[in-house]
């Protein structure tokens, strides 16, 4: 087990060094430069900021002392924030973004099994076309749409009985964290409704729960220990890229809400080419999204005694 | 066991509905609110530099428009007017200036001569790198400092003891006394600086105020708060306590939102949020920000665009007017005759009411003649497909296509738009990938020059690379002369030139619409410097 482990996490560190390498060179390919703005600058003013970011060597050069710094795990300063360095915007924003996450994966998460099993139990009756026909617009309709409208009705409501029943948008007290998190869950939460669904029709279908049934076990017993149990592990396989995928943050719902999340940073960062925001960002997210595959695999086994590490 | 999962479901719903009422019993903050003088507003983004000697940005101005104050300001109709200085001159060789006794920094230290050397000194230092340095070039030997051939101490400016500045000059600058309000020549006390040990503005403890509001909270992309400074000379003047801040995004919709909920006393809006505002009878305002926006052309000389008949057949085929009315659609834009906007000054009253814009008709006919000559001169039967590089946001999109549809039927043209997103579209126009580009400008101070010297040969922000002596002579003019009437004469002239030659089209001058809380008034819009301005905001009683 824990040598099965150190050799998951050697592989990971290949992963992320990979991704720090790709992630830079095709930074450096995209045209355009981080110092450049709407204002041209003078050669001299221009040479000024060159030699001050270092953008003054040859990309080999700069490629070498980026990870020479990388390895001791300073990100450098951003290009557009100019006076914060990378480490603390990832260490300000990312606990916003995984909160807000956590909150979205648990909701998915408990949505998902509980729906995708009430699906499976009465197939083909009114709560599966029911259930289903929403999981169809949740896996289709992008989470802008659901911020914007949900947005929409918060301030209708609130109009409507003249008190605030919940905040519009910022960030701070639980009551700002709930229409957020729940907006970024619903399309995983649907996702996860239609596997758990696939899976508990396939259990519920095959012979060691006709055994159970038949030797008269007690029908939630039979749920809970054996239906349940056996049919969330593929949710459990998908969990792990979804918790990085959603902790990471939403661009999309952290600008409607106005939430000082991670995901803004790293999408603003491509389109102003914030060399040293997008480089820092992309190697967190991997390394996270590494370490959240190798944990999910090391659940599994927890959960499943069939699966033996090896 | 369906009863159990529903009981579940149940039981998950009634949590959050319990919890979010729980949590949202808090009464709710008014966007103006009267009693406790408190307005509250957005940012469409994070302040991303509060040094004042590096800001390039219109967001951290906004900040340091409220947070400090230069020697001179702009007042509620934007004239000039004293700031940290109560008395100044301003001369063809320098200018001198008298500081105000009872200017204080926020720690109760007065604000002396030596914090503006201090920091005049550092922008133009080549180790601070500061974006804005050129701005200083008005200043002795500012631009052999950033070029690091002489020390930043070299810079003409001095402090005679701790309440007079002097400044020599490089050239004359009639307009020294508008640079004053902007940001780059506010002061920074050199000791606190120091103490900041390379951290100076990077949290709302690492800054020191001399402005009308002083910031207590900075959470960085979250929430900024302003109170009213006690140290500020004016304070008197200064009718709220609180300026708070504790939304940021860039979303129109989640602004209108805000705004519909009474969270916030000023919106932004979008062109897809106006009719909304207009049926919910909101109290709407335009403001032109002092742009121009206009086609560019290429005159690299491997490009057609360089032949002047191919330019004037493009300008008699499109029209600004039509543009703006028919394609853009948005109320306060103005349609684009001159590179020099309607705002700007001349000599006793607005510079183009006494240097009126060329005046011209489109005229299809007139156009085409212009073509066959340039098909002629180019020695071509057909012109090639040109290339049109434009912006990503949906009115360039509009325009854009405007264009193409324009100049296909009018001359039978094939345009080909690239549209870029804005960093690679600046890298184009830099490397002079394009046969049009839609451009604009901002100015940086308020005189003619800003938008004069755009086409001078080898301004690295003459994209077109544009070079005519003829043209160039009038610049020299206007940036040599201490004289308004010699100087306006040389931009009439320049405005001729660039009409006559088809140098770029005009195509508007840009609004920008915003709703306001009917609770409050004087909210300020500026081309130049904090904008929105609330110093001078007052709150009525709801």
């Amino acid at each position: 087990m824990l040598s099965y482990t150190i050799k998951r996490l050697i592989q990971g560190l290949i992963t992320v060094w990979f991704i720090a390498t790709a992630t830079f060179l095709a930074m450096h390919a995209v045209p355009g430069n981080p110092l450049s703005g709407a204002k041209a600058m003078n050669v001299e003013i221009r040479q000024n900021l060159e030699r001050k970011y270092g953008l003054n060597k040859p990309v080999g050069e700069q490629y070498l002392i980026y990870m020479g710094n990388l390895a001791r795990g300073d990100l450098g300063i951003s290009f557009t924030q100019k006076n914060r360095e990378v480490n603390d915007i990832i260490r300000e924003h990312f606990p916003v973004s995984a909160t807000l996450g956590i909150m979205a994966v648990v909701f998915a998460a408990l949505g998902g099994a509980l729906f995708g099993a009430l699906t499976a139990l009465n197939r083909n009756k009114w709560p599966d076309t029911v259930i289903m026909l929403a999981v169809i617009l949740g896996i289709s309709v992008p989470s802008f749409v659901f911020a914007a409208f949900s947005q929409l009705m918060v301030v209708k409501i609130n109009a409507l009985l003249g008190i605030s029943i919940l905040p519009v948008a910022g960030w701070g007290t639980v009551s700002h964290m709930l229409l957020p998190s729940l907006v970024l869950g619903l399309g995983t939460m649907a996702y996860l409704t239609r596997l758990m669904r696939s899976s508990m029709l396939e259990i519920i279908n095959s012979d060691y729960i006709r055994t159970a049934n038949a030797k008269g076990l007690p029908q939630t017993r039979i749920f809970l220990q054996h239906e349940m149990r056996n049919a969330i592990l593929p949710l459990v396989t998908v969990l792990g890229p979804s918790i990085a995928g959603i902790t990471t943050g939403s661009f999309v719902v952290e600008l409607v809400f106005a939430i000082p999340g991670l995901g803004r940073y790293f999408v603003q960062a491509v389109q102003q080419l914030d060399y040293t925001v997008i480089m820092g960002t992309t190697v967190f997210f991997g390394a996270f999204l590494v370490l959240m595959v190798i944990l999910v695999d090391l659940l599994y086994g927890l959960i499943d005694p069939r699966v033996r590490v090896s | 066991m369906l009863a159990l999962a529903l009981a579940a479901i149940i039981l998950v719903t009634l949590l959050m509905f319990g919890l979010s009422l729980l949590s949202g019993s808090t009464k709710a903050k008014p966007g103006a609110d009267f009693a406790t003088k408190t307005i509250t507003v957005t940012l469409t983004d994070e302040p991303p530099n509060l040094d004042s000697s590096l800001t390039a940005d219109q967001i951290s101005s906004f900040v340091l428009g409220h947070v400090m104050e230069g020697l001179l300001r702009l007042d509620e109709n934007n004239q000039l007017a004293p700031g940290v200085a109560e008395k100044w001159e301003i001369r063809a060789d320098g200018a001198t200036f008298w500081l105000r006794p009872d200017a204080r920094w926020s720690d109760g230290k007065p604000v002396t001569a030596h914090d503006f050397v201090f920091a005049w000194r550092k922008t133009v230092d080549p180790a601070s790198a500061s974006e804005y340095a050129n701005i200083m070039n008005a200043i002795r030997n500012a631009d052999d400092i950033t070029a690091g051939k002489l020390p930043p101490e070299a810079l003409g400016v001095q402090a005679v003891g701790d309440r007079m500045l002097k400044v020599q000059f490089a050239k004359p600058v009639p307009y020294f006394d508008r640079l004053m309000a902007f940001n780059v020549f506010f002061p920074i006390r050199e000791d606190f600086y120091k103490a900041t040990h390379g951290r100076y503005a990077s949290g709302a403890d690492m800054l020191l105020y001399n402005g009308p509001f002083k910031m207590v909270q900075w959470v960085h992309g979250a929430h900024i708060r302003f109170e009213k400074n006690p140290a500020y000379w004016d304070a008197r003047r200064i009718a709220i306590n609180v300026i708070d801040i504790p939304y940021f995004t860039s979303d129109p919709s989640a602004r209108v939102n805000l705004f519909r909920d009474r969270r916030i006393a000023q919106a932004g809006l979008a062109q897809q949020n106006l009719e909304e505002a207009q049926l919910l009878g909101w109290n709407i305002r335009s403001f032109r920000d002092g742009g121009v926006f206009y086609v560019e052309f290429n005159h690299r000389r491997d490009r057609l665009s360089r032949n002047r008949n191919f330019r004037k057949a493009i300008q008699y085929a499109l029209d600004s007017s039509v543009e703006v009315n028919k394609v853009i659609k948005q109320p306060g834009y103005l349609p684009g005759k001159s590179v020099f906007p309607i705002w700007l000054d001349g000599v006793n009253d607005k510079f183009r009411k006494e240097y009126p814009a060329p005046e011209y008709t489109p005229d299809t006919a007139r156009a085409r003649a212009y073509l066959a000559r340039a098909k002629q001169e180019l020695g071509l039967s057909k012109i090639p497909p040109i290339m049109l590089l434009a912006g990503d946001d949906p009115i360039s999109g509009r325009v854009a296509e405007y264009y193409q549809d324009m100049l296909k039927r009018q001359l039978d043209l094939d345009v080909r738009i690239d549209s870029q997103i804005f960093k690679q579209r600046l890298a184009k126009m830099l490397a002079g990938d394009f046969d049009l580009v839609m451009a604009g400008w901002g100015p940086d101070y308020a005189d003619p020059l800003t938008f004069g010297d755009l086409f001078l040969t080898g301004n690295v922000n003459n994209r077109g690379q544009y070079s005519n002596p003829a043209y160039d002579e009038q610049v020299r003019i206007a940036q040599n002369s201490n004289d308004r009437k010699v100087r306006m004469d040389a931009f009439g002239r320049m405005q001729q030139i660039i009409f006559d030659d088809a140098v770029v089209l005009p195509e508007y001058e840009r609004a920008l619409l915003f709703a306001v809380d009917p609770q409050i008034s004087g909210v300020v819009r500026r081309v130049f410097g904090a904008d929105p301005d609330f110093t001078y905001v007052k709150i009525a009683k709801e």
